[in-house]
C-alpha cells in the first residue's frame, strides 16, 4: 500500500505532494467515468442487494402481521427499532461534524472526507427512519405526525419529545440533504464537461443545473455553503438533544437524568466517526485515493474518536456515580440490575468495547495502523449499538413495580430488519461511490498549491 | 464599418483564457482600465480577490436572516395557535401558552426555513438552474472546471465593442482569445 511519504520528524501530508489542479480533477473523476469499476463492487452490491432483500421481507411480514412479530412486549415496548433508529441517527452525525463544524473550525482537512461523510449522514438517516415510521404500528397513518389541518379538528402534542423528534429528524433529513447536492454542484459540471457519453452528460448536465464556476455565482456559492454550514452546526447538536429528550423527559429510572444530551451527542459524534473510518479505510485502499486521505486523516479522526469517547466513559462513569450519591433506591436499582441482572453481559460488554479498547488510540503506532483503526472502529460501532441496547433494554423490563417486570428477546424479525437496513445503506453507498465524485473536487482543488495561491493571493493595487 | 456593426450583435462577449488565477487578474485589470465595467471571470474555484476586483454584493445573508425569522414565527405561531386559539385543552390549570416546550419546535422551523432559503437564494440569485448559456459554446470552456481561468467581456458593457475587447485582452498573458457568438 503507497501510504504518504513519512519522511524523518515530518507529520505526513494531507494531500500528497506534486499534485496540481488537473491531477486532483482528473484523478476524482476518472474513478466515476472512465475507470472500470473494480470487481469488489460488484461483490459488495451483490452482498447489499441480498441484505436489502432481508430488509424487503422483514418490512413485507411486518406490514402482513403487524408489531407482535417483533420481540417486544409491555413494558419494553421500544425494541431494537428505537435502539436502531438511534444508533443509525448518531452515525449519521459525524457526516455533518465533519461537513459543517470543522468547515468553520476552518480544519482544511476536512476536505477529502467531507463529501463521502455526507453521503454517509444521508444515508444512515434514510435508514433511521424506517424504524419508528415502523414502529408507529400503522406506518400508512404515519402522516398523523404532522400538522395539518384535518377533519378531526386535531394537532399532534407539540409538548411531547417524540413529536419534536419528528421535527428535528426530518428538518435533519433536508438539511443534510441540501448541504450534501449544494456542495455536489460544481463537482457535477466537472463531471458534465468530462463525460464521453451523451446521456452521461445530459444527467449530470442535469443535476449541475448549468454551473459554469462564474465568480459572481462562485461568490454567492460559497456564502450559501458556509450559512448552511453554520444552520447545520446546531442543528446537528439539537437532534440528538431531542432524540436524547425521547428518554429524558419520562420518568423510567436510568432515563431521566439531565447527563443524557451531552452524552447522547458525543456518543454520536464517536459512533460516526468510527462508521467515518470503517468506511474511508477500504474505500482509499481499494481506489487508490491514499494520497488524498492521508494517513494523517486516520489520525486526526481516531484522535476525535478517542476525545468523544472519553466523554462518553464520564457518562458512563456518571450514570452510576447518580445512581449512588442520588441515594434514590430506583436509581440504585437499575445500575445494579445492569451490572449483575439478566443483561449483565451486554453492560459488560459495553463498557468493554468502548470505554477499554479506544484506549489504545492513545499510542501513535495504533493510530497510523490501518488495521488497527479498522478493528478498533468496528468494535466501537458495536460498542455503541449495545449502548443503546442497555439504555432502552435494561430500563424499560425492571422499572418500579416488579409485578410489572418482563424480560425482551428480540425475534428474527427484528434482527431481519437491522441487518436490512446495512443492505440499504451499503446499497445507497455503493451506487454513490459509482456514480458521483466520492471526494469533493473543487475544494480539493483549493487544496493543491497553485490552487491554494491563485485564491489566497491578495488583491494587487 | 457595417460589417463590425453586424459583428457587434452576433456577438456575446470576448472570452480569454489564462493558465492561472494571477494573470487572470492581471487581464482583469488591464480591461478596467480601458473602461470596461461588465464582465464575467470563470474560474475552477472559488477565489475572493477576483470577486472582489470585480465588486460584487451579495444579498444573500440578509435573505438567510429573513428566512430564519419567517421560520420562526411560523414554528411558534403553529403551535401558539393549535395550544391556545385553535383547540385550548384546559390540563389541570396549566397554561395553555407553554412557550419552553415549544422551543424545540420552534429552533428546528427556524434552521429549515433559513437552509431552504439559503439554497434556493443562492440559485435564483445566479438565475440556476439554467442549463445552458451562451459561453458554453466557446471552445475549450470545459476546462473552466478543470483547471482554466477565463474572463469574458460582455457585450453589453456600455463601451463594448468587439475589436476593441480584443485589442484589450490580446495585449495580456492569455493562452487563447475567441468571440462568443450570440445564440
Amino acid at each position: 500500500m503507497s501510504q504518504a511519504p513519512q519522511t524523518s520528524g515530518e507529520k505526513p501530508e494531507f494531500i500528497a505532494p506534486g499534485h496540481t489542479l488537473s491531477t486532483v480533477s482528473d484523478k476524482i473523476t476518472k474513478i466515476v467515468l472512465t475507470r472500470e469499476t473494480p470487481r469488489g463492487w460488484y461483490l459488495g452490491f451483490g452482498i447489499a442487494f441480498l441484505l436489502l432483500m432481508v430488509l424487503v421481507s422483514s418490512i413485507g411480514v411486518l406490514l402482513l402481521k403487524g408489531i407482535g412479530v417483533w420481540g417486544i412486549n409491555v413494558p419494553v415496548g421500544w425494541g431494537l427499532a428505537i435502539i436502531n433508529f438511534v444508533w443509525w441517527i448518531g452515525i449519521g452525525h459525524a457526516g455533518t461534524l465533519i461537513s459543517a463544524i470543522l468547515l468553520l473550525f476552518r480544519q482544511d482537512w476536512r476536505t477529502s472526507i467531507n463529501r463521502f461523510a455526507e453521503a454517509m449522514t444521508l444515508f444512515a438517516v434514510a435508514c433511521a427512519g424506517i424504524f419508528p415510521l415502523l414502529h408507529v404500528g400503522r406506518p400508512w397513518l404515519a402522516y398523523w405526525l404532522l400538522p395539518y389541518p384535518n377533519t378531526m379538528s386535531l394537532f399532534p402534542q407539540f409538548r411531547s419529545p417524540l413529536l419534536w423528534d419528528v421535527f428535528a429528524v426530518s428538518t435533519y433529513a433536508t438539511v443534510s440533504a441540501l448541504f450534501w447536492y449544494v456542495g455536489l454542484i460544481p463537482d457535477l459540471a466537472s463531471l458534465r464537461d468530462r463525460a464521453k457519453s451523451k446521456p452521461w452528460k445530459i444527467l449530470y448536465g442535469i443535476g449541475a443545473m448549468g454551473w459554469r464556476g462564474a465568480t459572481r455565482h462562485w461568490e454567492r456559492y460559497e456564502t450559501a455553503y458556509l450559512l448552511l454550514a453554520g444552520l447545520a452546526t446546531p442543528l446537528v447538536i439539537s437532534v440528538h438533544t431531542v432524540v436524547s429528550f425521547d428518554f429524558a423527559v419520562s420518568v423510567i429510572p436510568g432515563w431521566h437524568a439531565t447527563i443524557m444530551p451531552p452524552y447522547f451527542v458525543a456518543g454520536a459524534i464517536y459512533s460516526g466517526f468510527a462508521m467515518v473510518l470503517t468506511l474511508a479505510i477500504p474505500l482509499r485502499k481499494i481506489y487508490g485515493l491514499e494520497d488524498f486521505i492521508t494517513v494523517r486523516h486516520l489520525q486526526n479522526m481516531a484522535k476525535i474518536v478517542l476525545a468523544t469517547g472519553m466523554i462518553v466513559c464520564y457518562g458512563y462513569a456518571m450514570e452510576a456515580f447518580f445512581a449512588w450519591y442520588s441515594a434514590n433506591p430506583y436509581e440504585e436499582a437499575m445500575i445494579t440490575n445492569r451490572m449483575t441482572g439478566p443483561y449483565a453481559w451486554s453492560y459488560w460488554m459495553l463498557l468493554a468495547c468502548n470505554a477499554a479498547t479506544p484506549q489504545l488510540l492513545w499510542f501513535k503506532k495504533v493510530r497510523s495502523s490501518t488495521a488497527w483503526l479498522f478493528v478498533i472502529a468496528l468494535i466501537v460501532n458495536v460498542g455503541m449499538w449495545l449502548e443503546r441496547f442497555v439504555i432502552v433494554v435494561t430500563s424499560l423490563s425492571r422499572d418500579y413495580l416488579p409485578s410489572s417486570w418482563d424480560t425482551y428477546t428480540p425475534t428474527k424479525w427484528d434482527w431481519g430488519l437491522y441487518v436490512g437496513t446495512f443492505g440499504l445503506f451499503l446499497a445507497l453507498l455503493l451506487l454513490f461511490i459509482r456514480f458521483l465524485p466520492m471526494i469533493s473536487i473543487f475544494e480539493m482543488r483549493t487544496m493543491v498549491p497553485a490552487g491554494d495561491e491563485a485564491q489566497k493571493k491578495e488583491p494587487h493595487a | 464599418m457595417s460589417q463590425a456593426h453586424v459583428e457587434k450583435h452576433r456577438c456575446f462577449g470576448v472570452l480569454a483564457e489564462y493558465p492561472d488565477g494571477a494573470e487572470l487578474m492581471k487581464g482583469i485589470q488591464k480591461a478596467q482600465a480601458d473602461g470596461f465595467t461588465k464582465m464575467e471571470a470563470y474560474t475552477p474555484l472559488p477565489m475572493h480577490d477576483i470577486a472582489h476586483q470585480l465588486g460584487y454584493k451579495n444579498p444573500l445573508p440578509l435573505l438567510v436572516l429573513i428566512g430564519g425569522l419567517v421560520g420562526a414565527s411560523v414554528g411558534f405561531g403553529m403551535q401558539y395557535y393549535a395550544s391556545v386559539v385553535h383547540y385550548p385543552v384546559n390540563i389541570g390549570g396549566r397554561p395553555l401558552n407553554s412557550w419552553p416546550s415549544f422551543i424545540p419546535v420552534t429552533f428546528e422551523m427556524t434552521i429549515l426555513f433559513a437552509a431552504l432559503t439559503a439554497v434556493l437564494g443562492m440559485l435564483a440569485l445566479n438565475g440556476l438552474p439554467r442549463p445552458h448559456h451562451p459561453v458554453f459554446s466557446a471552445e475549450g470552456f470545459e476546462l473552466a472546471s478543470r483547471n482554466r481561468f477565463f474572463l469574458l467581456i460582455l457585450h453589453y458593457d456600455p463601451v463594448f465593442d468587439a475589436d476593441k475587447a480584443w485589442r484589450t485582452l490580446e495585449g495580456t498573458q492569455k493562452l487563447s482569445l475567441q468571440e462568443v457568438p450570440h445564440p
